[in-house]
């Protein structure tokens, strides 16, 4: 039987909450580098560096990371629960999908503030 | 002229299907001689028929060889006891005639995603547990009043569309996130019975219904593949069921 295992909210509501509105920010902030990108095509470096040193693009980066990570691990474990009845080789995908988003978290973050 | 060609003709001019051979591939188990399931060809003519619907066939079948095996009783699209999967696609062979079917062979097999246990004989036993989990009764902690529980027209007509479920299993069957998680995920069928209980305004159990149903599995793991909307046989829609039993989940937990 398919345990409980690592889910992150133990709540189908919460889980599918968390993939809408995540599914949303992910949307807004796309379409928003989208019509950046048009806005200042060709590309410069100093107008790239001027758009991320603006601290709300900042912070809309970071939502968007977070949307990322979570967006992902819902949808990963989703998968990983249908189609993975190994306890084992199920428990190491998912180690290995936290630590990855993980890791692409907490590297964004450093870009972003880093800079 | 083949059975495919008739097909497309009208129904009107019976006698012309006389004398057509029927060409069938039927999955056979019987897993005390069998090491492992196969398909057998049976080819029929369809003047030993006493009807054109499939179960008519398998009846035609089994007088020629009786060891086949599958389940039935009304024949008339009622009990939900002869599902099985046929040319591909979960329904009813008591109620699908041989006459709408595109393929030259048609073919037969067993319900999906349960355990065989002989021919085209499902063991239902996962289905029924689900079905269970939806407490399909009514509850009401009221005290009994002396005549019945009125419901005015409206109430009612929010049961048309759910309480004419047949339990053919063919819904869930078809489902793929009960052939991976049958044992968490209740499945169309059982979650149209868990919402014909939960919009039923004589049931005071509402509350409780619902918060059975918050866990990640028993029934936010339909992704709305609507295979159970396509294949059932009483025209009914799980799918729908489903979307109003989210909403009722999410609004009572947020
Ligand atoms: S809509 Fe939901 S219940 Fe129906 S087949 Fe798809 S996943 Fe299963
Ligand atoms: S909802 Fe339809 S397909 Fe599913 S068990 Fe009921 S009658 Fe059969
Ligand atoms: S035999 Fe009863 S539904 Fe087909």
């Amino acid at each position: 039987m398919v345990g409980k295992n690592l889910s992150l909210t133990q709540s189908g509501v919460r889980d599918w909450l968390i993939q809408r509105i995540t599914a949303v920010i992910l949307a807004l902030y796309l379409t928003f580098i989208v019509v950046f990108l048009a806005l200042h095509s060709p590309l410069t470096y100093t107008a790239w560096s001027a758009f991320f040193g603006i601290t709300a693009v900042r912070i809309f980066t970071c939502l968007a990371l977070l949307s990322v990570v979570y967006h992902t691990w819902v949808g990963m474990w989703t998968i990983f629960t249908d189609y993975l009845k190994c306890p084992v080789s199920r428990t190491f995908f998912q180690v290995a999908t936290i630590l990855a988003l993980l890791s692409n978290l907490v590297w964004g973050i450093l870009i972003i503030i880093g800079r | 002229m083949e059975v495919n060609s008739a097909a497309t003709e009208t129904h009107t001019s019976s006698d012309e299907f006389v004398n057509k051979q029927l060409k069938l591939s039927i999955y056979r188990y019987n897993p005390e001689f069998d090491k492992a399931p196969y398909m057998q060809d049976y080819e029929i003519d369809t003047v030993e028929l006493h009807g054109v619907m499939l179960l008519d066939v398998l009846e035609a079948l089994k007088v020629h060889d009786p060891s086949l095996t599958f389940r039935r009783s009304c024949s008339e699209g009622v009990c939900g006891s002869d599902g099985m999967n046929i040319n591909g696609q979960n329904g009813l062979a008591c109620i699908t005639s041989y006459l709408d079917l595109e393929s030259r062979k048609i073919v037969l097999r067993p319900l999906p995603g349960l355990p065989v246990i002989r021919d085209l004989v499902v063991d239902m036993s996962q289905f029924y547990k689900q079905y269970e989990k939806a407490q399909p009764y009514l509850q009401n902690n009221e005290p009994t009043p002396e005549k019945e529980r009125l419901q005015t027209i409206e109430e009612r007509k929010k049961l048309d569309g759910l309480y004419e479920c047949i339990l053919c299993a063919c819904c869930t069957t078809s489902c793929p996130s009960f052939w991976w998680n049958p044992d968490l995920f209740l499945g169309p069928a059982a979650l149209l019975w868990a919402y014909r209980f939960v919009v039923d305004s004589r049931d005071t159990e509402k509350k409780e219904r619902l918060a059975q149903l918050e866990d990640p599995f028993s029934l936010f793991r339909c992704r709305g593949i609507m295979n159970c909307v396509s294949v059932c046989p009483k025209k009914l829609n799980p799918t729908k069921a489903i979307g109003h039993l989210r909403k009722e989940v999410l609004a009572k937990g947020l």
